[in-house]
């Protein structure tokens, strides 16, 4: 809402500069976003009378006009086609800052010659001075302006841009504004007026009204104008509307819109000859009936939404728009003026059905108060009558269906407190109340009063709605700080946010960088995730109104997110890249909301370590990504199997399920190349995925103190071929089987030369130790050789020589 | 006699504490020990004659001799130390490391600047006794609107752009949503529990808005409740200080204005003073001098009445932050896409 300083001391005048009212309206909740001010660039400009004008000897297009600026004259040069004597005109004198017409640049006036005459100054534009884009022409000042006042003076304004939060449509008004900055500021506010005269015919022998749907409509006031003439306002009234970002049209339009900016009310003047039977019915839209509106276009309307008739046909969209059959034009003579009251949340369902959002529509629908409709009537019939002549016929049409007794509302001074936690008497409530308009009596308790809220405000339902009046208008700087002093309540453990965060913490230990990525994404990325583009897990919950196709569906999978990041990484990094995001995957159920699972995924690929001078790393693999894992579960006590598994993204062979408690809680392996390429990755990469949901009701958080042992070890490696196809955990399992073994550890395994083919060599060292007693050697090697032997036995192995 | 016969002790104490300062290497100081402290050293020559002495000049004698011994002995365990670090200083010097080598890199990981700001705020809260409560991403018109005193058609949804779940034809179930804020979580935490209440909500939240530098489709914010006998605005306002002190720094001031949400009554925000320009006024505060972090209130009888909270008994307040804003306040991060874009360049700077 754009709120003229000018207009607004119409109703108050705090003597305040711009800046110090629009801090004062921010703060009580009316956050003015900016203030623009006209009038402060125009220095050495005046107003000046234009005397004479005659033709530039040297150039045709030209004039030599003489002005009077006040007790001197001077002779300009103008090029303007619309300078005549006897006008009033906004005169810049050399050194006056002027925006240039065509490139609108601000430039400072200099002396000047043109076709050899000096020229000392020059008559403005609207557009030099910044007042609005007309460059057709030279401004031209209303005749009453006094010659030689600085224009500042005369048109200088500042227009603050108030960001009107929806509880306030009446602060979407001038006065509303100013009831404000009254309450404010301590100042009185002026009442507008409201009186005019009226004939003796009576509304009623001139039209009529009827409400058919009450709901829709609760109240609906109506005037009639006849004689009138329509032509365009004067230029303060345009001043106004344009300073409110408002065009103007006409004398009768222009009212209307001045008195819903004044008011907050929104009108629509009909031209009352136009009007069928003079009638005004307030009815659903009929099936298949159309309007025209005033905007030019045809409009569909629905059963649901309410329109004004006459007793033929549509005229106007219910407080969105009128109709373009009878809107005012130059033949009106008489006007049918209407003040009514809609159901907010109808108007908002037409506007948005048809989307057409107006000045009206976001007023109703932010529910205006009923009883704003009978002053803002009086008040633009009062106007017209004053702009296009015009007799008022006697009284108006109020139909109120929808009228309610007053609501008062009981206020204790405790309850404001317990809110707030300030120290208010009642006095000092009732009188912050009394300010902003609100009627206050004594109530039963000492502390207690009971408040009406002012007609124009639709917003205050019960006490805590006055506890916050008050406060912002004391002032929330006053409101003490304290810290809470109630009671704690009993914390329950949070496995799950714990679990979480201890995960992330192994994460970023074991190297890997977290990432965040949209929950959003697209079934063509996901599709990615298998070679042969099909359509991977589940189908997705998508998205009715998508920003993009990108993200048109929630990720079923944090797979295909973490492979584009790492593709999009590798472009700029050569280094070895670890990432991973902990976070939820949707899973739709049958019409309800999705089953949210956590996940983890993580991917890796590159070197293993960063380069360095020191020599190449090899490159991430398989093992890398198990290592991470194996971690991760230790860390969370929970024992893991892997075995191979099958997963499309992944390549053949080089893939494991992880399994933990007789589950597969997730999945490691090598990308699939062909998955890879889809990804555009430019090496291969691995990835790591778990169900938190799965793998939480394992996690183990007790540990047991093992004692530390007492006797020393006794160190023995083994050296063993065996068939490729043997997996060292049967090797393992076999070794470990065996009493006194406390330890068995791979650390070497070869195939190829001098190994025959299809045999592999695995080195493995075995630490035997006895928690009652230090090992003898003897000791040692019996269970040493019975190893090597049950190794041959089972699985053909033959110690290297 | 037998005086002129006994060698100078002290001159031979002078000479070989001149001779010992010359041996500079291994050798001379092999060289220097036999000679001086041998069997057959000087030294060891007059100890062996003291016996031929008179009882009276033995004790004399001895006790000087001795003391040469001792002088000569420390005067050779110096030097030989001395000489030794000479010589290892030397060969040290000659295999030195180039020091200005890069070290080794280690292998470090990173949290997301997300998870950072997430976890100092809600260690902040959880100091202060909040609770952590979390809640669906997808979630129904009545948690995101409805409970939260946001009726259909309300003008309140303006600010609210929301995507709406694609439902089948058939279903008459009431439409789902992205949750616009994390709000609901405070209704269904209210549900479940009785007063006190403590908690904060961290979490996804979602807006159908085109994105740019300034917005973003996606973000996260997190939500606080305290609702019990006797909380206050003004325990709201030293809550959300207390807050700002924490995490912009004990020298930051708070301001609180007016502002409408339609879950709170009275309604507040938030902001600090501006710590780029010191509340002078800059681009970054869009010349305000404040910078809006929160928004806040006391928690709406009517939401309190609808979880069956009786408003006349219990009072309440709520505050949620956009967790995004906090980084890019608090690092000048200019552009809010970066945080989802995940590009490592930009993640390895925090």
């Amino acid at each position: 809402m754009k709120v003229s300083l000018k207009w607004l001391r119409d109703y108050v005048d705090p003597g305040l500069p711009p800046e110090e009212i629009a801090d004062r309206l921010t703060m009580a909740g009316l956050e003015v976003k900016t203030i623009h001010k006209t009038g402060g660039d125009w220095q050495n400009v005046v107003v000046a009378l234009v005397t004479e004008v005659k033709q530039h000897p040297n150039a045709d297009r030209l004039k030599l006009t003489t002005l009077d600026i006040g007790g001197r004259s001077i002779t300009v040069v103008c090029g303007a086609p619309n300078v005549q004597t006897g006008q009033k005109v906004p005169f810049a004198s050399v050194g006056a800052w002027l925006k240039d017409g065509p490139t609108g640049q601000l430039v400072q006036l200099k002396p000047a010659k043109i076709r050899g005459i000096v020229s000392e100054g020059m008559v403005c534009a609207e557009k030099e001075l910044g007042i609005s884009e007309d460059f057709s022409g030279i401004m031209v000042l209303p005749a009453d302006t006094p010659v030689g006042m600085p224009l500042s003076d005369y048109l200088g304004d500042a227009v603050l841009d108030v960001e009107v939060t929806p509880n306030r449509p009446d602060c979407m008004s001038v006065t509303g504004i100013a009831h404000e900055v009254a309450a404010l500021t301590g100042q009185a506010m002026k009442s507008p007026d409201l009186d005019y005269p009226e004939e003796s015919r009576s509304v009623t022998s001139l039209a009529s009204v009827e409400i058919a749907d009450h709901d829709l409509c609760p109240r609906y006031c109506a005037s009639v104008i006849t004689g009138v003439k329509v032509a365009p306002s004067p230029p303060w009234l345009q001043r106004r509307l344009a300073a409110c970002g408002m065009r103007p049209i006409n004398n009768i339009v222009d009212a209307t819109n001045y008195v819903m900016l004044e008011f907050g009310q929104p009108l629509h003047a009909f031209d009352y000859e136009r009007l069928a039977a003079h009638r005004i019915v307030v009815r659903r839209a009929r099936d298949g009936e159309v309007i025209i509106s005033l905007d030019g276009s045809e409009r569909k309307l629905g059963r649901d939404m309410l329109v004004i008739a006459d007793a033929r046909r549509v005229v106007a969209v219910a407080g969105v728009m009128g109709g373009l059959d009878s809107e005012i034009s130059e033949a009106t003579t008489s006007v049918l003026l209407e003040s009514a009251s809609f159901n907010p949340a109808s108007i908002r369902r037409t506007s948005t059905d048809l989307k057409l959002r107006t000045e009206a529509s976001i007023r109703f629908e932010r529910g205006l108060s009923r009883e704003l409709t009978m002053p803002a009537l009086r008040r633009v019939t009062r106007l017209i009558l004053q702009l296009a002549g015009g007799t008022a016929a006697n009284g108006v049409i109020d139909i109120y269906p929808g009228k309610t007794g007053d609501k008062w509302i009981r206020l204790r001074a405790a309850r404001a407190y317990g809110l707030l936690g300030m120290e208010l008497d009642i006095k000092a409530i009732q009188g912050t109340l009394e300010r902003l308009g609100f009627t206050c009596r004594k109530a039963g308790l000492p502390d207690e009063i009971e408040v009406l809220a002012p007609y124009w405000r639709s917003d205050i339902q019960g006490p805590a709605d006055l506890a916050e009046e008050v406060a912002r208008v004391t002032g929330y700087d006053k409101i003490p700080v304290t810290q809470l002093s109630a009671a704690l309540p009993i914390h329950e453990p949070a496995p799950r946010l714990d679990f979480r965060e201890s995960l992330r913490d192994t994460m970023v230990g074991c190297g890997f960088q977290e990432v965040l990525t949209y929950s959003l994404t697209s079934e063509t990325l996901t599709c990615k995730l298998t070679p042969d583009l099909q359509p991977y897990g589940p189908e997705p919950m998508r998205v009715a109104n998508p920003l993009s196709q990108e993200q048109s569906s929630l990720r079923t999978t944090l797979r295909a997110n973490l492979l584009a990041c790492l593709a999009h990484n590798q472009k700029y990094e050569d280094g070895g890249i670890r990432l991973f995001e902990i976070g939820k995957v949707f899973l739709p159920q049958n019409n309800s909301q999705p089953e949210e699972v956590e996940m983890l995924c993580a991917v890796l690929g590159g070197p293993k370590l960063p380069m360095s001078w020191r020599g190449q790393s090899k490159n991430i693999d398989f093992y890398d990504a198990k290592g991470v894992v194996e971690t991760m579960l230790d860390r969370a006590g929970v024992a893991v199997e892997f075995a191979p598994a099958a997963d499309a993204t992944f390549h053949t062979g080089r893939t494991a399920g992880i399994i933990a408690g007789g589950t597969g809680i997730g999945v490691i392996g090598e990308i699939h190349p062909r998955v890879a390429e889809g990804f555009e990755l430019g090496r291969t990469a691995c990835l790591i995925e778990l169900n938190l949901d799965l793998l939480l009701p394992l996690v183990s958080t007790t540990r047991r103190y093992q004692p530390l042992p007492k006797y020393p070890g006794v160190i023995r490696d083994i050296a063993i071929i065996l068939d490729r196809t043997v997996k060292w955990e049967q090797v393992g399992r076999l070794v470990r089987g065996f009493p006194l073994v406390a330890s068995c550890q791979l650390f070497d395994l070869y195939e190829g030369k001098p190994v025959p083919d299809g045999k592999k060599s695995m080195a493995f060292r075995v630490v035997y130790q006895s928690p009652d007693r230090t090992l003898t050697d003897e000791e040692a090697g019996s269970v040493h050789r019975q190893i090597i032997e049950r190794l041959g036995q089972e699985h053909g192995a033959v110690m290297r020589g | 006699m037998s005086m002129s016969r006994a060698p100078n002790l002290d001159e031979l104490e002078k000479l070989a504490l001149a001779e010992l300062d010359q041996a500079s290497d291994a050798t001379a100081l092999e060289a220097w020990r036999i000679r001086y402290l041998g069997k057959k050293s000087i030294l060891n020559q007059a100890l062996r004659a003291l016996g031929e002495l008179p009882p009276e000049d033995r004790r004399i004698a001895g006790a000087r001799a001795n003391q040469l011994k001792t002088a000569l002995e420390s005067g050779f365990a110096g030097r030989k130390l001395a000489v030794e670090t000479l010589a290892l200083t030397a060969a040290a010097e000659k295999s030195g490391l180039d020091v200005s080598l890069p070290g080794e890199p280690a292998l470090l990981g990173r949290f997301h600047p997300i998870t950072r700001v997430m976890r100092e705020i809600c260690g902040i809260f959880t100091n202060m006794g909040f609770e952590i409560a979390e809640g669906p991403d997808v979630e129904t018109d009545y948690y995101n609107f409805e409970a939260l005193n946001i009726p259909a058609d309300h003008p309140a949804r303006d600010s609210f752009s929301t995507f709406w779940m694609e439902r089948s034809p058939d279903t008459v179930k009431p439409p789902l949503l992205l949750r616009t804020h994390t709000s609901p979580v405070q209704i269904r935490v209210m549900e479940k529990r009785r007063p006190p209440i403590r908690i904060i909500a961290p979490g996804r939240v979602y807006r159908y808005e085109a994105t740019d530098a300034t917005h973003e489709s996606m973000f996260y914010q997190i939500e606080g409740l305290a609702v019990d006998r006797g909380i206050t605005m003004a325990d709201l306002k030293g809550t959300l200080t207390q807050f700002a002190r924490l995490f912009f720094g004990p020298e930051r001031k708070t301001r609180f204005r007016c502002d409408y949400f339609p879950f709170v009554e009275p309604g507040m925000e938030c902001a600090i003073d501006c710590f780029v320009c010191g509340g002078k006024g800059c681009r970054m505060c869009g010349n305000s001098g404040w910078l809006e972090i929160l928004g806040a209130g006391m928690v709406h009888p009517e939401v309190l009445r609808r979880v069956g909270i009786d408003p006349d008994v219990y009072t309440g307040f709520a505050f949620g932050m956009g967790v995004e804003r906090m980084p890019i306040l608090k690092y000048g991060i200019e552009d809010i896409r970066l945080f989802y874009g995940n590009d490592l360049r930009f993640l390895r700077q925090f």
